[in-house]
């Protein structure tokens, strides 16, 4: 790609003799008299002249080499202004810029021993808006993922029915669709915090969360062309076509309501890990209802029982009994920056900026604290804000250089007001593992780093 | 063509057009019938046989479960041969999965209600210890087991797999056969069978929630102590955050390879402290790269017999070979059995020709 090596110098009719084309000097020489120079040159090596010769020349973060007409970004032409670019289509199928390399799902060491039944969390720490590129879309696998024909996937539909069916991709695609925005959440998310501090970043914190549009046809649509007895009929089984076969069991009512078959995310088809060539989009559920590789739904008179509702996904309270079918992800936020890991460039103005969702409906408002909790100050939603879907929020703040602990709570239509770790504690224990919808709290130093921290 | 026209006629005309073309797409827009669906024809009856082929699921109440016995002493057998190299002998290992069997008693099995699950110092929690109903064991043995060839298991060793751990954790004699005869009463000796309660706040389309929050906007009552923090030497332990943010932008990852700041980021990076974070570098996809994204390592491991032979192992076999690495090339990419055991090693064919010599050669050379 192109290198800064070839970079073309701008200004020649320079006003003083030093500033030679292509010749740079170190600031802040060029602003000062030689006394000056001779002052620094000495002070620089203590820490009071660093300070000096940085409270001379703060005006640019880049101060290893700097022009005394301006910066050499401006004036020095680079290669991509001077030279013929790239042409069309000569990536068939584009990708995001090299800069951003540093974007990547990843795994939370220790967390799982196989990579084919594990986790990959999303870099929420440098998204923007609500939609997750695809690409960082976060991934759980039971039995891994696989990249399936879809002209030879077939979707069954049996049970409690009038007529058992098949249908195809051709078929399903043919089907009136509907198109909606919605996030994924895993039961787990949140989940190695419930006793203490665990991760760094909210890339692990928070990161099995994602948020996409999703197209495919009603579940309700399905069932009705199998005549399903949604009287009798209360449940539906959800099965993949993977080697897990993942199955999950939802109410006949929900499956009524919102659920979706989909094929498409964000505007091209599912991706392999995802779920390609038809998953289920169970809105405001947890993730490991909606059944990648989705095979077959069956419609029946009691729930199944599988494994990811007896020995997984079960929520261990104080007293030792396991809470079962716990589905839906509870209101819940986070700022994702600044966040865990992260480092202010400098005090003064900051955009604080996050996420915030509810499986029970839209987000009503969210609250930003930065003195852990004392006092609260609403913060603006951008729009959409949209049923069960992610919502993000912005709020000023001007940091002054001191501690801060900066934390989010959101408030839901039904009126669920997102709780304090300690009230979750109070009632859940602290060995539940899923469903924590806690407040978090990041605490900013005076050097401007950010640390994952959890307040009494 | 509405400029020839008289103004007046002209907007006559435009309307009358309007009015048309309007009514007649909403009459092309209507189904045919109201209420009509007409996509109400769109897939097919699926045959006997399909259903058949699919519908594996078993329920709580043992519908669906097919006709069949297992014994213990068989039990054992499918075992050794196929579970114990990632679940232990004993069904105890920690090692590649969570364990199966461990923390449960007798008296446990009496009452229905795991002890152990009470006690937040009891370092594990295994399958045992939370399976509820006993159709789930059966029904995830007979849908995904074994790991790397789920769904190969015949009904009756299915039955003998699952008698075999019941034995283990001690809830069925080493001479027991389950059966579907028997199955519903050995469910009432389940050691958890009673730990689960449905909470239906999570789970109801307007369920309720247990946990509410505090709408307080000032001086609210809190103490805003740091109570936990990641502590120092975890500082690392998630890679370097430096390389895992972006390069522009407000704030820049935190150089986790050193000890946090000591002075702002600017100053830091100004003096020489720390350096300005990088582009994390693409790791040269070596040998085990491969091996892991071609998912090998889920059954070989480098020095330990796993599902398959270690590679340490093969490298033994073939030392001296002439033809090792075109053997492997092809047992890699064809897969088999017989060599090392009865396990099948599934082929691999989408393992490019290149890639899967790189493959060979590394296990060749000791897989270092």
């Amino acid at each position: 790609m192109h290198s800064f090596d070839d970079e073309v110098t701008y200004g020649t009719s320079s006003p003083r003799p030093a500033a030679i084309p292509g010749r740079i000097q170190r600031a802040p020489e060029h602003h000062m008299d030689d006394a000056f120079h001779a002052k620094a040159r000495t002070a620089r090596r203590s820490f009071m002249g660093k300070a000096l010769a940085m409270g001379a020349g703060a005006a640019s973060t880049a101060t290893a080499s700097a022009n005394p007409l301006g910066e050499d970004a401006i004036l020095k032409l680079p290669a991509h202004t001077v030279g013929l670019g790239q042409p069309v289509a000569a990536r068939g199928y584009g990708v995001p810029s090299q800069y951003e390399r540093n974007l990547q799902r990843r795994e939370s060491p220790g967390l799982t021993r196989v990579g084919a039944a594990s986790v990959s969390f999303a870099p929420l720490q440098s998204l923007f808006g609500i939609i997750t590129p695809n690409g960082l879309h976060f991934e759980r696998h039971h039995q891994g993922w696989w990249d399936i024909n879809p002209e030879q996937h077939r979707l069954m539909i049996n049970g409690l029915v009038r007529q058992a069916k098949v249908f195809t991709m051709d078929d399903l695609m043919r089907l009136p669709s509907v198109s909606r925005i919605h996030f994924i959440e895993c039961g787990a998310n949140t989940g190695m915090e419930w006793g203490n501090v665990a991760v760094p970043t909210v890339q692990y914190s928070h990161g099995m969360l994602s948020c996409s549009e999703f197209t495919g046809v009603l579940l309700s649509t399905l069932l009705d062309i199998a005549g399903a007895d949604t009287k009798k009929g209360r449940y539906v089984l959800a099965e993949g076509a993977d080697g897990s076969s993942m199955t999950r069991t939802i109410a006949m009512d929900r499956a009524l309501d919102d659920v979706v078959v989909a094929w498409a995310m964000n505007g091209e088809m599912l991706r392999p890990e995802n779920g390609y060539p038809l998953r289920l989009v169970v809105p405001g559920v947890q993730g490991v209802s909606w059944v990648k590789y989705l095979r077959r739904i069956e419609v029946g008179d009691q729930p199944y029982y599988t494994k990811d509702e007896v020995t997984h996904y079960v929520d261990l309270m104080p007293d030792g009994r396991h809470r079962q079918f716990t589905s839906i992800q509870e209101v819940k936020s986070v700022i994702t920056t600044p966040s865990g890991g992260q480092v202010l460039m400098d005090k003064g103005y900051h955009n604080v900026t996050g996420l915030a969702w509810s499986g029970r409906g839209r987000v009503k408002r969210v609250d930003v604290s930065v003195d852990g909790g004392r006092n609260w100050r609403m913060a603006r939603l951008e729009t959409p804000v949209l049923s069960k879907a992610l919502t993000r929020f912005n709020i000023d703040w001007v940091w002054d250089g001191g501690p801060a602990i900066l934390q989010s709570r959101a408030v839901d239509e039904s009126g669920h007001i997102q709780p304090m770790m300690r009230q979750l504690r109070a009632i859940r224990g602290t060995r539940s593992i899923y469903h924590n919808n806690a407040i978090q709290s990041w605490k900013v130093t005076e050097t401007g780093e950010v640390f994952n921290v959890q307040v009494s | 063509m509405f400029k020839f026209l008289k103004p007046q006629l002209s907007a006559v005309l435009l309307l009358a057009s309007m009015f048309c073309s309007v009514e007649s797409l909403a009459q092309a827009a209507l189904p045919q019938a109201a209420g009509a669906k007409p996509w109400l024809n769109l897939g097919r009856a699926a045959t006997d046989a399909e259903v058949k082929a699919w519908d594996i699921d078993v329920r709580a109440d043992f519908v669906g479960l097919p006709k069949g016995a297992g014994s213990v002493s068989k039990g054992e057998e499918v075992w050794e041969a196929k579970c114990a190299s990632c679940h232990g002998t004993f069904g105890e290992s920690n090692e590649v999965f969570t364990p199966i069997v461990g923390g449960t008693t007798k008296k446990d099995i009496e009452a229905g209600l795991v002890a152990n699950l009470t006690r937040p110092d009891f370092p594990q929690r295994t399958t045992m210890m939370k399976l509820s109903t006993l159709s789930t064991l059966w029904d995830y043995i007979n849908r995904a087991m074994p790991w790397n060839a789920p769904k190969s298991l015949k009904v009756d060793e299915v039955y003998a797999v699952t008698a075999y751990i019941l034995h283990l954790a001690e809830v069925l004699p080493a001479d027991f056969t389950l059966s579907d005869q028997n199955i519903a009463d050995v469910q009432k000796r389940i050691p958890n069978r009673n730990g689960k309660v449905k909470f239906t706040g999570l789970w109801d389309l307007k369920g309720r929630p247990d946990v509410q929050g505090e709408l307080c906007m000032n001086n609210c009552k809190v103490s805003a102590e740091v109570a936990s923090i990641l502590p120092e030497f975890a500082r690392n332990a998630h890679g370097n955050i430096a390389e895992q943010n972006r390069l522009v932008g407000p704030s820049r990852g935190a150089d986790t390879t050193k000890p946090p700041l000591k002075e702002p980021l600017k100053v830091a990076i100004a003096s020489g402290a720390v350096q300005a974070p990088k582009l994390a570098v693409a790791a040269p996809k070596t040998a085990l790269t491969l091996a892991k994204e071609q998912s090998c390592l889920a059954c070989h491991g480098v020095e330990q017999k796993m599902v398959g032979p270690a590679f340490r192992e093969v490298a033994a076999r073939y030392k001296g070979n002439m033809k090792a690495e075109a053997t492997l090339v092809s047992k890699i990419s064809q897969g088999g059995s017989g060599n090392w055991g009865q396990i099948p090693m599934p082929a691999q064919p989408q393992v490019s020709s290149e890639d899967l010599k790189t493959l060979a050669r590394w296990i060749l050379e000791g897989a270092k």
